[in-house]
């Protein structure tokens, strides 16, 4: 490794964590200070579906569309300064997305100055029968379910693709790429890899972008954003400052944020963001490496600093792991308040006289959850028995295939305003709405059945 | 003497289908010896009775001062389908710092365990 390679750094900023994160925090991102790249994570488990179900009413959709305005606050730093964007954004229509940025690039006249590579091939819906006629089962990872089980009500299904079409769509001289379902670390992962040339077996220095990519991937959560630790004292959280990866051929990396920006990041806030979504740590398996998280050192680095390395990997396996949606019947959730004296012991009653009614009306559904939330909701029987709170919220939820069952519990919480037990109110939003359940089927399909693509359009 | 894990530990939890993570981390580097020893995976299955339809897996790691549990079953189905208020996990976190261990006293002494010095 030449000397300039050694003392090269890359910075890699977090711009967005999911689709609905902070709108301000890509353009702060590329305005507070240098960076070379701008990675944006718009997927999660859920995000395909709904996507999909978008593109189903309008085949010019079914992308993450809070990206087109990213785009537009950034086009400046893209065409002059040459930071270069990485998204996940184009969800279950890459090529629709990047329309859409070149016709925002043609409105803020950077049209021409901007390069889009499109990766395709994670789609494999309409490739389903296909795979499974040649003997790709598909077993739900979690239930060893045969896929038939829910084949006709299956929405979308996307293999989680690796860092390697990025980096050839970095390596055409596309300064923005836009994918499908890519991998969250992949988006970091790319540029190192591309910026550095790290060999395909280089499993060390890949597993360093692996985790760089790990701790990038959800916004602000490594810099200050949902951290417990020592939460009072966390500066300006209004202001906070997404994290920035400034790394180093060797695969290591410093952890930091603009100046002048709120949050923190610390070696608590970094760590916690590392056990986050955690499975076995010696294992974190991904399509380009397996990356060892018992490996990992993490160090203070000055303020606002926190130096990573050391980190370990290994070969990855011959699988994509595959996000199969499908259509599982409808739920509704209802609540009303209920307040001191005896809060709970009213919002208990309540519970009550609702399901014997419900049971009265012969209604059925696969299940009825009854929450009180202010007292036993997110902790269980650990909370104690809420006795003394001064308020409670009754919280109830139904799930079923019968959709005329679940629009008609919606019509049987109101009534106990005036007919359940006293000093309630929270009533004001209305019937709650009947939503389809659209379920998540993960599923491990042979490497060689998949086969990416990159194109360029400008 | 009976420890909170909230006054040792920090912690932060998310899901995986119908399975949560939680990672529980050492507030100082001497306090991990104390969770590795006294927070068992029996001690977490037994703390979260009754709210898991599945197993507790522990996984430690050390060089983060860190435990990793996945506590199976966690999430009455998962993501889209349950009908929590919790229903990506995203608690179970300070749930699990409810926990109380019990660690002899010259134990929590020499690691500095607030009380008792």
């Amino acid at each position: 490794m030449s000397e300039s390679q050694q003392e090269k750094i890359v910075r890699v900023a977090s711009g967005q964590g999911f689709w609905g994160d902070w709108l301000e925090a890509p353009r702060r991102q590329v305005e507070g200070g240098p960076v070379d790249y701008l990675m944006l994570d718009y997927l999660a488990e859920v995000t395909m579906s709904i996507l999909q179900k978008q593109r189903e009413r309008d085949p010019r959709m079914g992308y993450a569309r809070d990206f087109v305005g990213a785009m537009e606050s950034v086009f400046p730093a893209v065409a002059e300064r040459g930071v270069k964007v990485i998204a996940n954004a184009g969800g279950v229509n890459p090529t629709a997305c990047a329309e859409a940025i070149l016709e925002a690039a043609s409105r803020s006249g950077v049209r021409g100055k901007i390069r889009i590579g499109v990766v395709t091939g994670d789609d494999i819906l309409d490739r389903l029968d296909t795979l499974l006629a040649a003997g790709h089962e598909l077993k739900n990872m979690d239930t060893g379910e045969p896929l038939a089980n829910i084949r006709d009500r299956v929405l979308s299904a996307n293999a989680y693709i690796g860092s390697t079409p990025i980096v050839e769509a970095l390596q055409q001289g596309a300064n923005v790429v836009v994918t499908g379902r890519s991998t969250d670390t992949a988006l970091t992962m790319a540029p190192l890899r591309h910026e550095f040339g790290w060999a395909e077996d280089d499993w060390n220095a890949l597993a360093a972008g692996i985790v760089a990519g790990h701790i990038l991937e959800c916004g602000a959560q490594s810099s200050g954003g949902n951290c417990l630790h020592d939460w009072r004292n966390i500066p300006d959280l209004a202001n906070v400052g997404y994290p920035i990866a400034e790394a180093r051929a060797d695969g290591s990396f410093v952890i930091t944020k603009h100046p002048g920006t709120g949050g923190r990041v610390s070696v608590p806030s970094v760590t916690e963001q590392l056990v986050y979504e955690m499975g076995d740590p010696h294992a974190y398996i991904t399509p380009d490496v397996v990356a060892d998280f018992t490996s990992i050192r993490v160090a203070a680095d000055g303020e606002n600093r926190v130096r990573v390395h050391g980190i370990t990997g290994g070969p990855p396996t011959p699988f994509l792991k595959v996000s199969i949606a499908y259509r599982a019947g409808y739920k509704a959730v209802g609540s009303l308040v209920y307040s001191w004296p005896d809060a709970m012991e009213k919002a208990q009653l309540a519970d009550r006289v609702l399901r014997e009614r419900l049971d009265n009306l012969g209604l059925k559904f696969d299940q009825v959850l009854s929450e009180f939330v202010g007292a036993t909701s997110t902790h269980g029987a650990l909370a104690g028995d809420g006795r003394e709170a001064p308020e409670v919220q009754y919280r109830i939820g139904v799930r079923g295939s019968d959709r005329a069952a679940v629009e008609r519990f919606t019509r049987e919480i109101a009534p106990l305003v005036l007919n359940g037990p006293p000093s309630v109110t929270g009533f004001a939003g209305g019937r709650p709405k009947v939503e389809e359940i659209v379920a998540y089927w993960p599923a491990l399909l042979d490497k060689r059945a998949v086969s990416t693509a990159v194109s360029i359009v400008e | 003497m009976k420890i909170q894990l909230l006054d040792i530990a920090h912690a932060r939890s998310g899901d995986k289908g119908d399975t949560a993570n939680v990672g529980l981390i050492a507030l100082r580097p001497e306090w991990y010896p104390l969770l590795d020893r006294y927070v068992t995976r029996e001690a977490v299955t037994a703390h979260f009775s009754g709210q898991l339809t599945g197993d507790v897996v522990r996984f430690e790691l050390p060089n983060l001062g860190a435990l990793n549990f996945l506590l199976h079953g966690a999430l009455d189905g998962g993501g889209t389908l349950s009908l929590k208020t919790d229903a990506q996990g995203k608690v179970y976190s300070t749930a699990l710092l409810r926990l109380v261990i019990d660690v002899p006293d010259a134990e929590a002494k020499a690691a500095g365990v607030p009380g008792t010095l």
